[in-house]
């Protein structure tokens, strides 16, 4: 068994530490489980089951660190990762920038792990699949996807009493249906804890109705225009603004959040009043785990308040050159809306284009923080009210905090995933205006 | 990444910002281990003899079986700081078979032959359940045995064998010169790799091949807090299917101009100074007026553009909709191919795939289901006539034999078709880059790579680069700010009208390219000499927030 029980991995943990001779140890344990299955032209193209328990050990002599894992745990393997974590601290560098240890902290319990999400067989996969690929061939589409499911746990401890643990469930689910002719193709991505909410049959359904109503696309001139962007495509967009919400980068002058002359922005109002960004590890839609790697315990924090920079990441070697506590780096992220569903916000749209999903997103300036990338999968045309008619895609070169200044409306926030790194997100479908697109693009 | 290979990183230390897309399944060992031979080959044999056995017998039509020793180092610096030391290692066994004429695959870290047996039985069993759900049998190109064979890339200096003191004390002698130089900071690293691998299959080859690559590489970084700007310039290295003696320039490494750039081996402490001078330039440079311009590419640029535009669309499992869900499609559909005249380029345009290229990052000397390598064109005066495929593709598009182009990341993930080196062949015609340059009216040269994004179908591409010079009536005037060209890959390389000759040839490659879910990494090369486009499109990058 890959997942061990909080009292295992303590004992476990605890007789690591028994062998340590350095100044100050820290030792971690990652356990996962899983399977997961891709599909396309309407079959099924691969499949795996995986299964890993990894140990680390951090042994530290005066400021001099060596970090060695294993994945065997005899207690001479243990004793043997032990020493050899002790004989590369030794042969190291001193690290400056050492901080040492935390002491004991206290955690609550985190509500990331479902029992029925650990319990997906090979069958549950497989099942799941069979669904999305019926609701293709009956939509006449092709459909090509991936389900993955992970359960995990990660705990650690140190030579100072501090001890650590979190398990956890995951599931992503992600399709891509296209006509035979090859004119439209849709999308959509999801991501729980909790397998009871995945629907892999809705889901198909919505990415075949993206397909076939993106049939037939005109092309429009590219330039600003008012745009309504689904929680998958804002998520995209956003997540390379949360890993910009660091302080040391800022202070040092090397990022979007810099402040001319030196400092950081914190206090500043950066972005629209309707904006606010915080993350809660106990968050009901969005659970995500109770401390952050180097052992402090999360609690809900804001981020971005109305608009105004609240708080920056700083970790404890920073805090301490900056005199200023600690702030760890969220476990997840939240964005807050309203009450507008995706419809009422079309509704309420004279002229824009509606996007179902962003692509390939890549930094074009991190100064501004300018992106560029393009849509996909169901780009729509508004007007009145109302969706007109598909268009082609577009590349756009946008800034998200621009973005974030030119918000005219926020719906109802939804649990989405990142497209690329497949963390979840809560993130409500946004209405912006003035949205930057610059070029046209055949991709169907 | 995943979050919790994101963790484990961070519990190593190193600086992930220099390596977004490491495959993290090894574990650190230490600079002697890394010497360590492994199993012998006789022993490897009779484990391959062990797993073919099993597979047949449990009914598989064809079985292969891959034992790998995967070894990674990683050295990373910031200015005065080491960040990160790792080694890491990942040994373990992959085999793959046909039953009921579908793919099974498994893989364990167990070297018992009892074990083996096992997973090879396993393998059959997934066959035979996904033969439920496919909709054609999967057919073989044929593929005769080689026997007992071996390949080794010809590297000179093992980069395990040097002393890690050596590297942090090439890094931070580096960082010191951009730092003394006026940069406001620096990033550095060394990564090497070296895939020990042993393949065999029921077709009779027994192949073990020991491959070797390395990326030495920095980023410098000066800051403006007056105004509120910070400007960076990577490091012109290219990551290279080479030893350590890619970082010892020999006389003809250098390649003169406006900076200099590297052929072959490359100068860390020279390239960190002319970078830390560029970024100074940078800040003052002046900010692009957008419009069509003639574009000159170096081939340190001009290979991510290749990459994106020409390699990405002809592997042939993008075209077959195997890559709907994660990398995309391709524009370059089998109509295409099979009309003959399709018009990818301008006539100059040649491109070739191969594995063979000494100091490529995909030269082997078998891919990763026993086939030998080998060299054919892609594109033919401008048209498309090829793909890239493997042993199971290679039927779709009338081929005898497979091209080649199978790869695995480690022996835990299962081979599928991947990216060969794709490259631009130079000119026929004498052409330096000076005289190149002296035609162009209105243009831009383009040196290093930069941001990059492409869409699905890879039609519509936006390129930035590392530096950007403004060229009036021939001559170069001056650095240029906040460039970026868009352009569509069909209209921009019909656009092409001259490439340099083969004396300015040069590599440039990409490190960790991802494809497959899950996603798995690969290392390949694009080569060209210095390219002219005409009339690109480019945009100003510059916003205020």
């Amino acid at each position: 068994m890959a997942i061990l029980t909080k009292e295992q991995a303590q004992t476990l943990l605890k007789k690591v530490l028994s062998y340590s001779k350095a100044d100050e140890c820290e030792v971690g344990l990652n356990g996962s489980e899983g399977g997961n299955i891709r599909y396309a032209r309407n079959a099924v193209s691969t499949a795996g089951d995986i299964s890993n328990l990894t140990l680390s050990v951090s042994a530290t002599f005066g400021k001099k660190t060596g970090t060695a894992t294993i994945n065997e745990f005899s207690d001479a393997a243990l004793e043997r990762v032990v020493r050899r974590a002790e004989e590369l601290a030794q042969l190291a560098p001193e690290n400056p920038e050492y901080v040492p240890l935390l002491g004991p902290q206290t955690y609550k319990e985190s509500i990331t792990w479902v029992p029925a999400t650990a319990a997906i067989t090979p069958d549950t996969r497989a099942e799941a699949v069979a669904k999305s690929i019926k609701v293709a061939k009956e939509a006449n589409l092709q459909s090509a996807g991936y389900i993955e499911n992970t359960s995990s746990f990660t705990a650690m401890a140190n030579s100072k009493g501090l001890f650590a643990y979190n398990k956890d469930t995951d599931v992503v689910f992600s399709i891509t249906t296209r006509n035979e002719a090859g004119t439209g193709s849709g999308y959509a991505a999801r991501g729980y804890n909790d397998i009871s909410k995945l629907d892999t049959h809705s889901a198909t359904k919505i990415s075949a109705s993206k397909a076939n109503g993106s049939a037939g696309a005109r092309a429009i001139e590219p330039g600003k225009y008012t745009v309504i962007l689904e929680p998958v495509a804002g998520a995209y967009m956003l997540e390379n603004m949360f890993r910009g919400l660091d302080a040391r980068s800022a202070d040092e002058g090397r990022s979007f959040m810099s402040k001319p002359g030196g400092g950081n922005r914190l206090g500043e109002q950066l972005m629209d009043e309707k904006v606010n960004l915080y993350s809660d590890p106990f968050n009901a839609e969005l659970p995500s785990n109770t401390w952050s790697r180097d052992g402090f315990p999360l609690e809900r924090t804001s981020w971005i308040d109305k608009g105004v920079v609240k708080n920056l990441a700083y970790n404890r070697y920073w805090a301490q050159q900056k005199n200023v506590q600690p702030v760890p780096f969220p476990s997840n992220m939240i964005m807050t809306g309203g009450d507008a569903s995706l419809e009422e916000l079309i509704k309420s749209t004279e002229k824009g284009i509606l996007i179902s999903r962003l692509w390939y997103i890549r930094m074009v300036d991190p100064q501004s923080l300018l992106l560029t990338g393009l849509t996909r999968d169901g780009t729509f045309y508004i007007e009145n009210g109302q969706i007109k008619f598909p268009i082609k895609n577009m590349r756009f070169n946008e800034s998200p905090v621009i973005m974030l200044n030119n918000v005219e409306a926020l719906g109802k926030p939804e649990r989405t995933i990142s497209i690329e790194s497949y963390r979840s997100y809560l993130i409500p479908p946004m209405k912006i205006r003035d949205f930057t697109f610059t070029s046209l693009s055949d991709a169907i | 990444m995943k979050r919790k290979e994101f963790l484990h990183l961070s519990a190593m230390s190193i600086g992930a910002m220099m390596l977004p897309k490491f495959s993290l399944l090894g574990n650190p060992i230490t600079a002697e281990e890394a010497l360590y031979e492994g199993l012998d080959v006789s022993t490897k044999k009779a484990l391959a003899d062990v797993a073919l056995q099993a597979a047949t017998s449990k009914g598989a039509t064809y079985a292969d079986i891959r034992i790998g020793r995967y070894l990674n180092q990683f050295v990373t610096t910031r200015e005065k700081k080491v960040q990160g030391i790792a080694n890491t290692e990942s040994l373990g066994v992959g085999i793959r078979v046909i039953a009921n004429g579908s793919w099974g695959f498994a893989a364990t870290n167990s070297f018992t032959k009892e074990d083996i047996a096992r997973t090879a039985e396993k393998a059959v069993a997934v066959a035979k359940a996904n033969s439920k759900i496919i909709t054609e049998p999967v057919q073989l190109a044929p593929q005769k045995g080689y026997g007992e064979v071996t390949w080794k890339t010809p590297v000179e200096q093992n980069a395990f064998t040097v002393p890690v003191k050596d590297k942090v004390d090439l890094l931070l002698q580096a960082n010191g010169i951009a730092m003394q130089g006026g940069a406001s900071f620096v990033n550095s690293a060394i990564l090497a790799v070296n895939e020990q691998k042993y393949f065999a299959s029921t077709d009779g080859s027994y192949i073990d091949q020991d491959i070797h690559r390395i990326f030495p590489t920095f980023t410098v970084t000066k800051i403006d807090r007056a105004s509120n700007k910070f400007q960076s310039r990577k490091s012109l290295s290219a990551p290279s299917g080479m030893g350590y003696e890619y970082l010892t320039p020999l006389a003809d490494t250098r390649v003169a101009g406006i900076v200099t750039r590297y052929k072959g081996r490359y100068d860390l402490l020279e390239d960190i100074k002319n970078a830390t001078a560029d970024v100074e330039q940078k800040l003052k440079a002046k900010s692009v007026e957008p419009g069509k311009y003639d574009l000159v590419l170096d081939p340190s640029h001009l290979w991510l553009t290749i990459h994106e535009s020409v390699a990405h669309p002809t592997e042939l499992d993008r075209v077959l909709g195997y890559e709907a869900n994660y990398a995309g499609t391709s524009f370059l559909t089998l109509d295409k191919w099979k009309a003959g005249n399709f018009k990818f380029g301008s006539d100059l345009v040649n491109i070739v795939g191969d594995k063979l290229q000494p100091g490529s990052l995909g030269a082997v000397g078998y891919d990763d289901e026993g086939v030998k390598c080998k060299e054919w064109d892609i594109i033919k005066n401008g048209v498309l006539v090829n793909y890239q495929a493997i042993r199971d593709q290679a039927h779709i598009i009338g081929l005898k034999e497979s091209q080649g182009c199978c790869y695995a990341q480690t022996w835990a993930d299962v081979q599928f078709q991947r990216m060969p080196n794709v490259s631009l062949r130079p000119g026929t015609s004498p052409l330096s880059v000076d005289d190149m340059i002296k035609n162009v009216e209105k243009g831009i040269y383009i040196v290093g790579d930069g941001s990059f994004s492409i869409d699905q179908q890879r039609y519509n591409f936006q390129f930035g680069g590392q530096t950007f010079y403004e060229i009036k009536n021939g001559k170069i005037v001056g650095m240029l700010n906040d460039v970026a060209y868009q352009a569509n890959t069909q209209e921009f390389w019909n656009s092409c009208t001259a490439i340099a000759d083969a004396s300015d040839y040069r590599l440039g490659g990409a490190f960790n390219d991802g494809k497959g879910q899950p996603s798995q990494s690969n290392a390949v090369s694009h080569g060209s000499s210095t390219t002219r486009f005409n009339g690109v499109n480019v945009i100003n990058t510059a916003r205020k927030i």
